[in-house]
């Protein structure tokens, strides 16, 4: 751990409030995409199924 | 073999089936490499101190705000000319993206300005626009869930999104001419003069490189999604005709 | 023509803006205290928002009372070209709206207790910088006419358009109170009045012609 001497808190949250911003939108994106990927999975095999 | 093959959607989710891993990996990988560089490895600035660790964030997000607006632009102008759906939905898709790059570069802006200036904000010329691009943003991304039609939806918001790129480039001329700043000019450049050492741009450039990957990443996936999401909503509507 | 006539009998366009205008005014000194010198210092500023703010909230009205009864789908087979008539609603909405709250302005610049050199260019900054407030609101409106709910988002598209003219605009007023000179930011938004009337009606237009599709 670097010593970030007085401005260790600035820095720190810079990171922190980067990390969680980019970790939120991947997961979000992430996560619609499994869901939609499962939705259309579904409705397609309905399609199948039916002829 | 031309660029317009990837306009067809199946093509589209092949191709970048097969790429999307790499580029999760990659942007991984420089994003990991630049920020752990930067942050553990680099010495403190003399004037500033460590808060020039924050430059490996604020400097790529802040590129990436502007470049993901450009690429929406450019997206924009294919879905009006070239009518290629994929192109509509990757606009679509880059919004949200550089929404959260915007707000990156904003808070880790005040984040800086605070022991630097003395202050979380400034009404300072960069600073201004940042907010206001962070605006047409969210109007952009508005107008897309307003609106029910697919198609309706693109032909606007790539309207808005064109009529919004000349007021926003007013705004940053107005917002100028309105207040004199604090921030400092442009700190890399190309030809990169005297005013960074290379300990400070290697670690900043892998962080761009990672930033500008992560980027790609999430709108390759979320314009794979849109596309998803648009033929199931046609199947349904199919099966509800039947 | 029509809309001028319509405009002017319904009257109700009218006195709202005013009303909304006077409100505003009237408002702010109770929000900021009633100090005379910290007043007229924001007066201009506050008159421009206040135009601003009466101007956005008549703008649904451009267009969503011919959307709803049809006549839009009307004028949009008529022969004349939809760049026109978006230019004729944005001028009906000027007229009925942006001319009055620009004469009013100075009359309300006496409750800001604004400083005397600034009501000339009070007036003038208004006078010019009003006509693009419409048409670029014509645009917006033109933007979200069919849908429900369209008014608050049409504000959320509006207002980032309205930042390059609010800033010359006020910074017009706010100069000409300070008896500095004028000359650069009046140019710029005379120039950004002018360009956005020779050019948005025509994005209003398409945009339009894709709602009625």
């Amino acid at each position: 751990m670097p010593d970030l001497g007085k401005y260790a808190f600035e820095v720190l949250s810079s990171y922190g409030v980067t990390f969680v911003m980019l970790l939120l939108i991947t997961w979000i994106s992430v996560r619609r995409a499994r869901k939609v990927r499962a939705a259309l999975e579904e409705v397609e095999s309905r399609k199948v199924r039916n002829g | 073999m031309s660029l317009w093959e990837y306009a067809n959607p199946v093509k589209f989710i092949s191709t970048t089936d097969k790429v999307l891993p790499w580029i999760w990996v990659l942007a991984a990988g420089c994003l990991a490499t630049g920020l752990i560089w930067g942050f553990f490895f680099t010495p403190d600035d003399f004037r500033m101190g460590s808060t020039v660790k924050i430059i490996y964030i604020h400097v790529p997000s802040a590129l990436m705000a502007i470049n993901a607006w450009l690429m929406m632009l450019v997206a924009s102008l294919i879905w009006i000319v070239r009518r290629h759906h994929v192109s509509a939905l990757a606009a679509r898709a880059a919004a949200p993206v550089g929404a959260v790059m915007t707000v990156i570069a904003l808070v880790t802006g005040a984040f800086w300005g605070q022991p630097m200036w003395g202050t979380w904000w400034e009404w300072d010329p960069r600073l201004t626009s940042f907010l206001i691009l962070f605006l047409f943003y969210l109007g952009y991304i508005a107008l897309w869930e307003a609106i029910e039609n697919d198609d309706t939806a693109a032909d606007l918001t790539s309207i808005l999104c064109l009529v919004g790129s000349v007021f926003a480039i007013l705004s940053r001329y107005a917002v100028n001419f309105w207040n004199q700043g604090l921030h400092q000019g442009a700190t890399f450049s190309l030809d990169r003069e005297e005013n960074i050492s290379d300990v400070f741009w290697y670690p900043a450039v892998i962080s761009m490189l990672g930033f500008a990957l992560l980027f790609v990443a999430l709108v390759f996936l979320r314009t794979q999604t849109e596309i998803r999401a648009r033929r199931t909503r046609a199947l349904l509507a199919r099966e509800g005709q039947a | 023509m029509r809309d001028l006539m319509l405009a002017f009998r319904a009257g109700g366009g009218f006195g709202l803006g005013l009303a909304f205008f006077l409100i505003v005014t009237v408002l702010v000194p109770f929000g900021v205290g009633p100090q005379t010198d910290l007043l007229s210092r924001i007066a201009p500023g506050i008159l421009w928002i206040g135009a601003l703010l009466a101007c956005l909230l008549s703008l649904d009205r451009i267009l969503a009372l011919d959307w709803e009864d049809g006549s839009l789908d009307l004028l949009a087979t008529a022969p004349l070209p939809m760049e026109s008539i978006v230019t004729i609603k944005a001028l009906a909405h000027w007229i009925t709206t942006g001319l009055p709250l620009v004469l009013a302005a100075p009359v309300l610049g006496v409750l800001l207790n604004l400083p005397g050199p600034a009501y000339q260019w009070v007036l003038i900054s208004l006078a010019v910088g009003t006509p693009a407030l419409s048409v670029i609101g014509t645009f917006g409106a033109a933007l979200t006419v069919g849908l429900k709910r369209g008014g608050l988002l049409m504000s959320l598209l509006v207002l980032p358009l309205y930042v390059p003219t609010l800033i010359f605009g006020a910074e017009v007023a706010r100069r000409g109170a300070d008896g500095l000179s004028v000359q650069t930011p009046l140019m710029l938004l005379a120039g950004i009045s002018f360009g956005v009337i020779a050019l948005l009606p025509f994005a209003s237009a398409a945009v339009l012609k894709i709602n009625l599709r």
